[in-house]
């Protein structure tokens, strides 16, 4: 089963009395555990794309799939539930809860879904070590470095394994060292947890990771791409 | 990690803002529990003054209260001592009951013949250790400026009367030098210039030690039958009775005087019983009491109960002009505080719109972010509650112990000012309650608003 199916999906906004259509005719399909990268120029639709995919938008045309549950027409509290349960988010600017330090920033989310505190220690004790940030687990986003932050939100993104993880532009405000190191550790996270990852990017480098690349232009989907990487199977 | 530390953990991110908001909260609760307390105490002054003076209820002939006034043969309680008896006796009135007392109003001249002055008087007929009970009545615990009255154990012709008076009849002994212009010398004798009838009424009355001259008055009076009468009276004392125009008029005398003055050798009689309890709560069962009493056993008397209120109804002026100016005040109060703690809240939304986007993303209902900002709401007038409080009790025991005093309007001497902020729960209770129901209010809006976000816009938000 595919994590994410969307069929003849339409996102349009109004400004003022003109109609900018975001999105327009999306049907696509995404595969359960892969690294998948949205592609397209600036104000192609992307975000917006990704919005709808992460349950936080709803579309005006089409039906939306995530990991079995039609999501577009369901209540707002049971979207959130949901959105709690089966997506991660991580954002371009990191959003990281400023008063929460690094290791209750990814305890966060488990905290809202409601486990244990038992687990919850466990949990993000083993994801602040696969992050690599164990020794600065006690430190205030404002403490740490731009790289420090999104591997902070990469681990609370992944806090409550969830199903599919969504990252717009993750490497977008780090250099593009520290933007491969990121690239390269969700690309590990990704693997040995078998989780769905899509994200959208103009970089090069996470093209270059990428299981499936999916080119938009203008709202619509201009080609899928297989990446370099194909050893994976279809699913 | 739960909303309660995530919300303190906001407040002191945003440290200055914080503290202005509860300054802003603890300035607005003490001024409103300084004015509460200071009113609390005015109106437990007044009331235990009233109950001292004029007990918690009065039994007295219908219609006495409104047109009797000065006229105390045509209402007066032949029948009182039984009366009394019952009262006392009562079982169930027992337990509530601190005195029951008969007094005899009159109305009369008062002259100081030797000065060549008079002056109308009220007098007061009275059971002197009944009415210096009466006087320790404190159930509220104010200060209380009440004097006992001399009269006790005093010789039945010893009166005491209102500074006024005793300035009018220029009883110069019993006064301040400085009130008094006493006559630059006796210009008649004792007796002389009275008319002849007068005189020999007066040569009637007079009986035991004679007084200083200067002490000596005759008080002037109609009997039941309409005669005049005089009894020759000794001044022991000038009382000054905090209001100027009881003060002019003020005079207490022995019952079994004003009686006999009254009504002669005839049956004596009295114008109202006074009831005193132990607690102003308990008017209505006791009232309840009395007419019950009143009906079995003194149907024919024609007799009313008059309760508290009606016998003072400037009590009840005071406390409700007290009221709505502690209303005005708390109401301005409130709506500051209400737009002060509204526009924190209103820039904390508008500063965290990103966060609050991200933690609707990750899942947080709408709910849980409206919870958020009213708790961080609630800390604040939790914390604002208690300071201020602390703050209060604290000015509040400053200023009892400074020994401020000031002259209320229309008393003719200062009174200490006083708060009575820790001793009054309910003032205490209610102002922190509406502090709190003030902080939801205000939070509530600003809260709804950050709920409703729409997430994507929320995290575009710079
Ligand atoms: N809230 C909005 N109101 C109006 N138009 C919008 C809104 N959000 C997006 N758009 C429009 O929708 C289109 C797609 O925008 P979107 O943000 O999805 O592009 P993008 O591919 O993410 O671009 P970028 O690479 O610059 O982030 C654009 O034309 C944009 O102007
Ligand atoms: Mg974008």
């Amino acid at each position: 089963m595919h994590p994410v199916s969307l069929r003849q999906v339409g996102k349009t906004y109004r400004l003022g009395s003109v109609d900018v259509p975001a999105l327009s005719d999306i049907t696509l399909d995404i595969r359960q555990g892969a690294f998948t990268v949205l592609a397209g120029p600036s104000g192609s639709g992307k975000t917006t794309l990704l919005n709808l995919i992460g349950c936080i938008d709803t579309p005006d045309q089409g039906e939306i799939t995530v990991a079995g549950h039609q999501v577009q027409s369901m209540p707002d509290d049971a979207l959130s539930d949901f959105r709690a349960r089966h997506i991660g988010f991580i954002f371009q600017n990191f959003n990281l809860i400023p008063v929460l330090s690094a290791r209750e920033n990814v305890e966060y989310p488990l905290v809202l879904a409601g486990v244990a505190a038992s687990e919850r220690h466990r949990r993000v004790q083993a994801l602040l070590d696969a992050v690599g940030l164990s020794d600065r687990q006690h430190n205030l986003p404002a403490q740490l470095s731009g790289g420090q932050r999104q591997r902070v939100a990469i681990a609370r993104a992944l806090a409550t394994a969830p199903r599919l993880v969504l990252a717009d532009e993750p490497t977008a405000n780090l250099d593009s060292h520290t933007g491969a190191d990121i690239i390269t550790l969700m690309r590990r996270l990704q693997r040995e947890q078998d989780v769905s990852f899509v994200f959208s990017s103009h970089d090069p480098q996470v093209h270059a990771e990428a299981d499936e690349i999916i080119f938009i232009r203008d709202g619509r989907i201009t080609g899928i791409e297989a990446g370099r990487d194909t050893t994976r199977g279809q699913a | 990690m739960n909303t309660v530390s995530l919300a303190l953990r906001n407040l002191l991110r945003n440290r200055r803002r914080s503290l202005t908001t509860l300054l802003a909260m603890v300035v607005g609760l003490v001024a409103i529990l300084l004015f509460g307390g200071y009113r609390s105490n005015i109106i437990y002054g007044t009331q235990t003054g009233f109950v001292q003076q004029t007990g918690h209820l009065q039994i007295q002939r219908r219609g006495y209260f409104v047109d009797g006034g000065d006229n105390p043969t045509a209402y007066g309680i032949a029948d009182y001592p039984r009366l009394l008896e019952r009262i006392r006796q009562a079982p169930a009135l027992a337990p509530m009951l601190v005195i029951a007392t008969p007094t005899l109003q009159l109305g009369g001249i008062a002259g100081n013949f030797s000065a060549g002055v008079s002056r109308s008087v009220m007098a007061t007929g009275l059971i002197p250790e009944d009415r210096n009970r009466m006087m320790q009545w404190n159930d509220l615990g104010v200060v209380s400026y009440a004097q006992p009255l001399p009269l006790a154990g005093a010789a039945e012709d010893t009166v005491v009367v209102g500074t006024g008076v005793a300035r009018k009849l220029q009883l110069c002994a019993l006064l301040d030098a400085a009130d008094c212009q006493p006559a630059a010398a006796p210009t008649v004798l004792d007796g002389a210039a009275l008319p002849d009838d007068i005189a020999a009424l007066s040569l009637l009355e007079k009986a035991g030690p004679t007084a200083p001259p200067g002490n000596r008055i005759e008080m002037l009076a109609a009997t039941a039958r309409g005669a005049p009468n005089v009894a020759s009276l000794n001044v022991i004392k000038a009382s000054n009775m905090g209001i100027k125009a009881l003060d002019d008029m003020y005079m207490a005398m022995h019952l079994a005087q004003a009686q006999r003055l009254i009504f002669g050798t005839g049956t004596p009689q009295v114008t109202a019983i006074l009831v005193q309890l132990k607690h102003t709560a308990q008017i209505p069962p006791a009232r309840e009491v009395l007419s019950r009493l009143l009906a079995e056993h003194f149907q024919d008397a024609d007799l009313e109960i008059l309760d508290f209120d009606t016998l003072n109804p400037i009590y009840r002026q005071t406390n409700e002009f007290m009221d709505s100016m502690f209303g005005f005040i708390a109401l301005l109060i409130g709506v500051i505080v209400l737009f002060t703690i509204g526009n924190t809240m209103s820039t904390a939304v508008v500063e965290r719109t990103t966060e609050i986007g991200t933690l609707r993303a990750m899942g947080l209902r709408r709910a849980g972010i409206r919870r958020l900002f009213v708790c961080e709401a609630l800390l604040l007038g939790i914390a604002g509650s208690v300071l201020g409080v602390l703050g209060a009790l604290l000015i509040a025991y400053a200023i009892n112990h400074s020994g401020w005093s000031w002259t209320p309007p229309g008393y003719s001497y200062a009174y200490l000012i006083l708060v009575r902020v820790g001793e009054d729960l309910p003032l205490l209770l209610g102002s922190v309650t509406g502090m709190l129901a003030v902080t939801l209010l205000s939070a509530w809006w600003p809260a709804r608003r950050a709920a409703r976000l729409v997430i994507v816009d929320a995290l575009r938000h710079a």
